[in-house]
This record gives C-alpha cells, structure tokens and sequence, in this order.
C-alpha cells in the first residue's frame, strides 16, 4: 500500500508514534510519582519498623542487649521456641509430603475436599486455634478431668504449644507440594518406574529432586510460623516464665513489664529470624524460577 | 491428565492425610461445634447479643474493612511499581515486601505501638501535626491491619499483572485509547478480580489477627477491643461458654470468608479462561 | 517378543475407552496404533505397558500372562509422549538411569554400565551431549535421548506414545525413517502410537486402525490404504470422495453425468487419483467444472464443482501427475468429464 505524501502541516509533537508511546507509558512525572508513593509506603511500614527493633533493642547499648538476651528467662524461651519448632516442622514436612502423593498422584472421592480441610487452618483466627486445644485438655475441657487424674498436662504446658502450634502451621508444606506436583504430572515418575525403579528409589531420585526447592519454601515458611506464632501459642500457654513462655510470649511478657530492652532484644532475634528467612525465600523463588 | 493407577504408596500416603488431618485439625475444632451444642439458643443470642460482644465485631469487622480498603490501594499501587517501573534497588523492596508473612505478630505488634504512641516517631509527628492519635485508639488497629493486609494485596495481584497480555494495550491504543482510558478500561477490568479477592483475603486474615494489634489498640472494652482479644478475655476469666459461643461465631464467618474467596478465584480463573 | 491382548476392556467412569480388545501382535514388527484422538489408543499402549490395568481382559508376552504384573517386571521400554526426561539428571545420567537402579543382583558394573550408555548415545548420534542437561536440548535431540534411555534396560518391548507430536515437522520427518532404519537394526517389537495417517503409513510394517475404543482393521499399510474394511478407515486413512448413491447424490451423480458402472453398495468412497480428468472440447454433456487447483509438487490436486451449484454443491477432488495435467491443459472454469477408475463401497 502506497500513502499519498502530502506536506505535513501537523506539528512535530502529534505524530502517531508519539501518540502511542505515550499511551502505553506513564509521563514521567506520574512514574516517579509512583514509585515514591510505594517506596515511601514501604519504607514506613515495613523498612521503619526493623530500624525500630534494632534501635530500641541497643538503645542502652550492646552490653545491656546481651544482658537481656543472656537472661534465664529469655534463654529458656529461645530454648522451648527451638524445640516446638524442632518437633513442628518435621512432622508438618512429613505430612505435606503424604498428602500431596496422595491428593496429586491418584483419583479419589472426594479429594477436593480434602484439599479445602487441608488448607483450613489458614482461615482460622489464631486465638480460636488455641481455644480449641483449651477445650479438648482444658480443666473444663472433654479430657480435663481424666487428664489431671492421670496427672498428664497439656494446656499450660509444652503439648499444648506443640499443639496449636502443629494447628497453626498445618498446611504450610502441603500447600506449596500439591500445585507444583499437579502441574509437574507423573511422567518422570511413570518412566522411572518403567525403567525399573523400585518405589523408595523413584521417590529418592525423581521426585524428591523434583520438588526439593518448593519443599524447602514450605518448610521454610512452616518454621518461621512455628517460630514466631503468638496468639495460640499465648491462649494455651499460660505464660509461665521460664517453664511456658515460647520467644514471641517472652517479647510480651517484658513488654508489658517495661523492659524495652528485654523486650526488643528478644524481638530483634525474631526479626533477625524474618530476615533470614526473607533472604532464604528470595533465593529459593530465584533457585524455582531457575529450574 | 491422566493419573496412574500403578503409582505406589495409595493407602499409607492417605491414611497418614487421614489421620494426621483429624486428630490435629478436625478432631480439635469439632470440638468447638460440640461444646456449643451444649449452650441454649437463648444464651447463645444473649452471649452474642451483648453489647460488648456486638461492640467488639463493630470494631474487629469496621477496621478490617478499612484496613483492606486502604491496603488495596496501596497495594495496587506498588504491585505496579514492581512490576512495571524498573528503579535502583527494586528487587530489594519487593522482596521485603513478605516481610509481615515472616516477622511473628508479637513483634509487629511491639515495634507498631512504639512508632505510633505519642512519643513515638510517627505519633508524637502526627499528634503534633495534625492533632491525630493513633495509638490506643481503633486507628491504630487499622495501622496495624494494614501492615497484615499489605503482603496479601500485593502478592495477589503481581502475578496478574506479570501475565497481563500487553499486547491488549497496544491493540487500545492503535485504535486511539489515551493511557488513562487504557488503564481505566483495559487494565483495571482485567485485574480487578484478582484485586477483589485480595481485599477479601486481608480482611479475613484481619478479622482474625491478634498479635499485631493488641498492643496499639489500648483494648478499651466498646471502643477498641477487637473479637479475638474478647475471647481471650472470657477465657481467663472461666467464661468458657461466652468465649466458646463467640468463637464459633467467628469460625463460621471465616468459614463464610472461605467459600466467598474460592468462589471468586473460581470466577478470576473463568474470566481468564485458565479453567 | 510377541504380544497377546485378549478381550480387553477399560472404563474411566462412564466413558468406554476400550472395548473388548483382541489383538495379536508377532515378535519383531513395528506396529502402529493409529486412531483420532480420545479414541483409546494411549490407553492400549499404557495397559501394554503396565502404566495402567485393564478392567477386563488379559495381555501375554510369549505367551505369558502378564496382566497383573507390575509394570517394572514386564521388560518394556517406554518412550512418553513428552519425553519424561528428569530434569535434574544429564544426558548420560538418564540413559544410565535403569541400569544404575536395577537391583544389585542384576546390576552391571559401572564400568559396562558408562560403556553400554556411550553405545546407546552413539547409536542415537547424540553421545557429544553426555554432560547437558534436558533442559539445553533440542525437542529431536530431547527424543532420541528419551528412546536411548529406554533401550539402555535392553527391552523385549519398545513403546512410544505419540513420539513425534511434538516436533517441527522437518525434524518430526526426519525421525520417522530413522526409527525406522533403527528397528531394522535391533528388531525388537515396536509399537507406536499416532493420529498421524501419513507418520503411521511412513513409519510402520502393520497398522492397526483404533475408534472408539474398538479396532478398525489391522494389516499392512497398503492393505488399509487399498482395501479399508470399512468407512470409518477408508476416510481416517488416505483422503476419499463420498458418494451416497441412494440420497441426494443420486440425482446429483446423474445429472452430472457421473456414472458407476457395477455399484456394490449404497456409499462410494473414491480416492482423489482414482478420478481422471479429461477437458471436454463441445462442453454440453457434463456440468463438472474445474473451480480451482493447486500445486502439491508432484501431484496437482483439483477442485470440482458442478456448474449450476454455485458454491454451494458438492466439492469432487482428484489428483493427477504433475506432467499429466500440464498435458491436458486445463485451466480453471474449463468444463470436464470424470471417470471413475476405482471405488470402494460400503452399506
């Protein structure tokens, strides 16, 4: 097709490659406009804070930051927070596995329900997730009585924590295993199985290395729930100092008790704990996008 | 895809599901259904319907509602920077942008109230400037609502917005489309899905949450005590049915939440024609 | 080895995918599964395979009832649709895959084991990737690893599903001969499995027709082409012009001056180079017009119409050789007459 040349009587401005650019970009001035708009929302919401931690934990310096840290209460708790998680996680891990064989590897009756209850936890109010826990083993729960004829403690002690905290972070690992599975389909799986494979092996060398960076997110984010959760953590812990007191209760404790430094220092391993795992969960997405 | 049935480890992967599943999940909270069987339906509407209870879901579900509002604009805001704007140091803020999925609540809810008390930076600014208080007052909860809603907003809508088919912008504006057109029709339309069930997962996720509020809410019964909190308080004082009937409550309405989320996610796949 | 399905059937729900089976299959031949999609085949393979069980029914290898043996011990070599590579493995390392995990018993040294895998990946012409991952793979060379890697346990069976739907077709025709020449070399039973007529007629020493979940017709490729049991293969296979002598087509047929000189049915199925062509020099008799053509390269394909239809008749294709119509020359809008050479009929 020929245009017909006609002398231009349009300015320079308006002409249509102009037009267009400038309706797929923003002018400059919005641009910026907007970049400043998120980063100052960021910064103040979420870059401030961390600052806050930081300065108040060593604003009566670092000798009273170690004090507080080095404290029996606070080591007890950093010592009963490591243990919920040491016991937590595993058993999370373990069971996302199983239920993302099962609900990605077979047809079953009634397997999108199973993938809704797996996920329901999430929906839960995390005092509601400890209130039940209080009425299954409390004093006035269904095995109150019987418990504390047998002299077992639950609520008010370690199972307890370890309970709600399972609770809190159930679907963690699952949740990351059942998409990628599903869209990963049972091919590598069927082949090594035809080549040969015994189960164990097909799992070990096939689909284990498959899902190995997904099953690290999940376990990632499962502990760093384990490790910070509060509110059910706090309705079945009876916040017995040094006995009950989970790090996270302990950051509460001192905080209602004044002591910022003892509060913030303990608060600043947590938010230590975040960062390290948003630098782990930066590399793992950067390692997932890589595969 | 076809699913095999010579695939090994049926029975024990899913007895394993099974159990695992009742005895930490379904088992505990059945229990919260069962013991409510044993309250009347006159004292669950009198528990429910006392005015400290109403009171408290006024304030748990107003600021909610407010909280994801304010977090979906914002959120809107910045997803569109990440994704679309490259600047110096990007990678590093999107990246913190998770950071209220991993920071614990308690922390949260310490480092806010600091910031925004009226000595604090924020607050003592604010409370000079402008004559605001934030902290201890139902602002606050929304302050730190929004702190919980920003990672779900964002990370809701940057994968929309990654796959959106630019080439839609293109086709707008060879017919002649100016930008605010293309992004008022073309644009917005297409992620507001997405940012419908973003605001609908923050304000679930804020109904619920405890730990980063409790601390800058003051927690003055009427005026800023929020559900959860309620239900703690009932418990400690051996109020077992009050925060038994006040805790299915909320089940339900999360419950409630959950169907209202799937379903728009089934509609968000639909109109993406990803089913 | 030779294979024996007998009377097998498979539901997925209320769908039939496969409907009382029998099939017998001799040791050595390349065979195709050719069908349109959803029409079983994948299934049959898989139930060969051991991937998946058979409702009813029974599969024998030499004889021996195989048909609820685990798909590890059935000696197959299986070549998945979209090669099934492990990502996370090299080249040699998935080829060596089943000999490193046979059981320890069986296991050949690691020694024999990196020879055996040099001569697989020689044998494909591919052993100077050894080291790349799956992911730096062309989808031909993707292929040929995947076909290595099932040769490397030395199967009595070789199974591919649909092995070249995923490639270009320049590649896709290159592989089929060397598939071909390959199971001239080793003569271990293949069976394949494609929607692809013309890949199935290239490729293949037998054909098995597949729809519906039930055979067709099994024999040669030019058994099919030329002698199709019935109208579903006679139109699945080769192109055809259908002709319903009983409809409309009969008046159609009549006034078009189209004549069947021994009708053995009431449907003529006539394939394209079995219609000749003449330009007609007083142009009363026939109301066939030559609409358009087109150049195939060796053939000229051309369009018929009747005259007075408009468009909106019936289209007649034939074929003739390249030099044959340069001869006649036709051009478009010439009036012509058809003669029938051939026809296959059915009720």
């Amino acid at each position: 097709m020929h245009a017909i040349v006609q002398p231009s009587t349009k300015p320079l401005t308006s002409n249509p490659s102009t037009t267009i650019r400038s309706a797929l970009q923003e002018p400059l001035w919005l641009k910026i406009t907007l970049i400043a708009i998120a980063l100052g929302f960021i910064f103040l919401f979420l870059c401030l804070p961390l600052l806050i931690v930081l300065f108040h934990a060593f604003a009566k310096g670092v000798g009273a930051y170690w004090e507080a840290i080095l404290q029996p209460d606070t080591l007890a708790a950093i010592k009963l927070t490591l243990l919920t998680a040491l016991v937590t996680v595993p058993a999370n891990t373990l069971f996302g596995i199983a239920a993302a064989w099962a609900i990605t590897r077979f047809e079953f009756r009634g397997k999108s329900l199973l993938t809704t209850l797996i996920d329901l936890p999430f929906s839960v109010s995390p005092v509601i997730s400890g209130v039940i826990f209080v009425l299954l083993f409390g004093m006035q729960g269904y095995f109150g009585e019987w418990l504390r004829d047998h002299d077992i403690k639950i609520v008010f002690a370690i199972p307890g924590i370890i309970l709600a905290t399972l609770f809190v972070t159930f679907p963690f690992v699952a949740r990351q295993l059942i998409p990628l599975m599903q869209e990963m389909g049972n091919e590598e799986e069927e082949a090594a199985l035809s080549l040969g494979a015994s189960s164990w092996k097909m799992f070990f060398k096939v689909t284990l290395p498959n899902i190995k960076w997904a099953l690290l997110y999940g376990v990632l984010l499962c502990n760093a729930r384990a490790m910070g959760e509060f509110g059910a953590v706090s309705v079945v812990s009876g916040h017995i100092r040094g006995l009950t007191n989970t790090l996270p209760l302990h950051v509460e404790v001192s905080y209602n008790d004044y002591q910022t430094v003892g509060a913030f220092a303990s608060a600043s391993i947590l938010a230590g704990l975040a960062v390290v795992t948003l630098v782990l969960k930066t590399l793992l997405e950067w390692k997932q996008g890589n595969r | 895809m076809s699913q095999s049935q010579i695939m090994p480890g049926f029975r024990p992967a899913l007895g394993f599901t099974l159990v695992y599943l009742s005895l930490i999940v379904l088992i505990p909270l059945s229990t919260l259904v069962f013991k409510s069987f044993q309250l009347s339906w006159d004292d669950y509407l009198r528990i429910i319907g006392s005015k400290r209870v109403l009171a408290s879901f006024r304030v748990s579900f107003g600021s909610a509602l407010i909280a994801a509002a304010i977090a979906s604009v914002f959120g809107v805001i910045v997803a569109w920077v990440m994704v679309r704007y490259s600047f110096f140091g990007r990678k590093f803020f999107d990246a913190i942008i998770d950071l209220p999925f991993a920071l614990p609540t308690a922390v949260a809810g310490i480092v806010l109230a600091t910031i925004f008390q009226p000595t604090g930076v924020l607050g003592k600014f604010l409370l000079d400037t402008f004559g605001i208080q934030v902290a201890f007052k139902p602002l606050g909860i929304v302050i730190a609502l929004i702190f919980i809603s920003i990672p779900f907003v964002v990370r809701t809508l940057e994968p929309v917005l990654l796959e959106f088919d630019t080439t839609m912008e293109e086709a707008a504006a060879s017919m002649g489309a100016s930008r605010w057109q293309i992004f008022t029709k073309v644009i917005f339309p297409n992620i507001f899905p997405a940012l419908l069930t973003a605001f609908a997962l923050s304000f679930s996720r804020s109904v619920g949450e405890y730990g980063s509020v409790i601390f800058i809410a003051g927690n003055l019964p009427f005026v800023s005590e929020i559900v959860p909190l309620l239900i703690v308080t009932k418990l400690e004082q051996y109020e077992i049915e009050g925060a038994t009937a006040i805790a299915l409550t909320m089940l339900l309405i999360s419950f409630l939440f959950l169907f209202l989320i799937n379903l728009l996610q089934l509609w968000t796949h639909k109109r993406s024609g990803q089913l | 080895m030779s294979i024996v399905l007998s009377d097998i059937s498979k539901k997925f729900g209320d769908f039939c995918a496969l409907d009382h089976i029998n099939l017998e299959i001799p040791q050595g031949e390349l065979l195709a599964l050719l069908g349109p999609s959803g029409c079983g085949k994948t299934t049959l393979l898989r139930i060969i395979a051991g991937l998946e069980r058979a409702d009813t029914g029974k599969v024998l290898f030499n004889g021996q009832d195989m048909t609820d043996e685990d798909v590890r011990n059935r000696g197959i070599g299986f070549v998945f649709q979209h090669y099934a590579l492990f990502r996370h493995m090299t080249v040699f390392d998935n080829v060596a895959f089943g000999l490193r995990f046979k059981p320890a018993k069986l296991r050949p040294s690691e020694a024999i084991i990196r020879k055996n895998v040099k001569e697989l990946l020689a044998l494909v012409h591919l052993d100077w990737l050894a080291d790349r991952y799956p992911d730096q793979l062309s989808g031909g060379q993707r292929q040929r690893i995947a076909l290595a890697r099932a040769l490397a346990v030395e199967p009595a069976v070789l199974l591919l599903d649909e092995p070249f739907g995923a490639l270009d077709a320049s590649v896709r025709k290159e592989l089929r001969l060397w598939l071909r020449h390959l199971h001239q070399n080793l003569h271990v039973t293949t069976i394949f499995v494609t929607h692809d007529q013309e890949e199935a007629m290239e490729v293949a020493s037998e054909i098995v027709v597949v729809n519906k979940g039930k055979v067709e017709q099994k024999g040669t490729p030019s058994k099919i082409y030329d002698e199709p049991h019935n109208d579903f293969v006679s139109r699945f296979v080769g192109q055809t012009n259908v002709f319903h002598l009983e409809k409309d087509d009969a008046h159609w047929l009549k006034s078009a001056g189209i004549v069947f000189d021994n009708p053995q049915g009431v449907t003529a199925h006539v394939r394209p180079h079995n219609i000749s062509v003449e330009k007609q020099i007083n142009g009363t008799e026939s109301a066939i017009v030559l609409k358009d053509w087109q150049h195939l390269g060796a053939i000229i394909r051309l369009e018929l119409v009747k005259d007075s239809a408009n468009g909106a008749g019936k289209t007649i294709y034939a074929e003739m050789p390249n030099d044959a119509f340069r001869h006649s020359a036709l051009k478009r809008g010439d009036k012509v007459s058809l003669f029938i050479k051939h026809a296959h009929w059915f009720n």
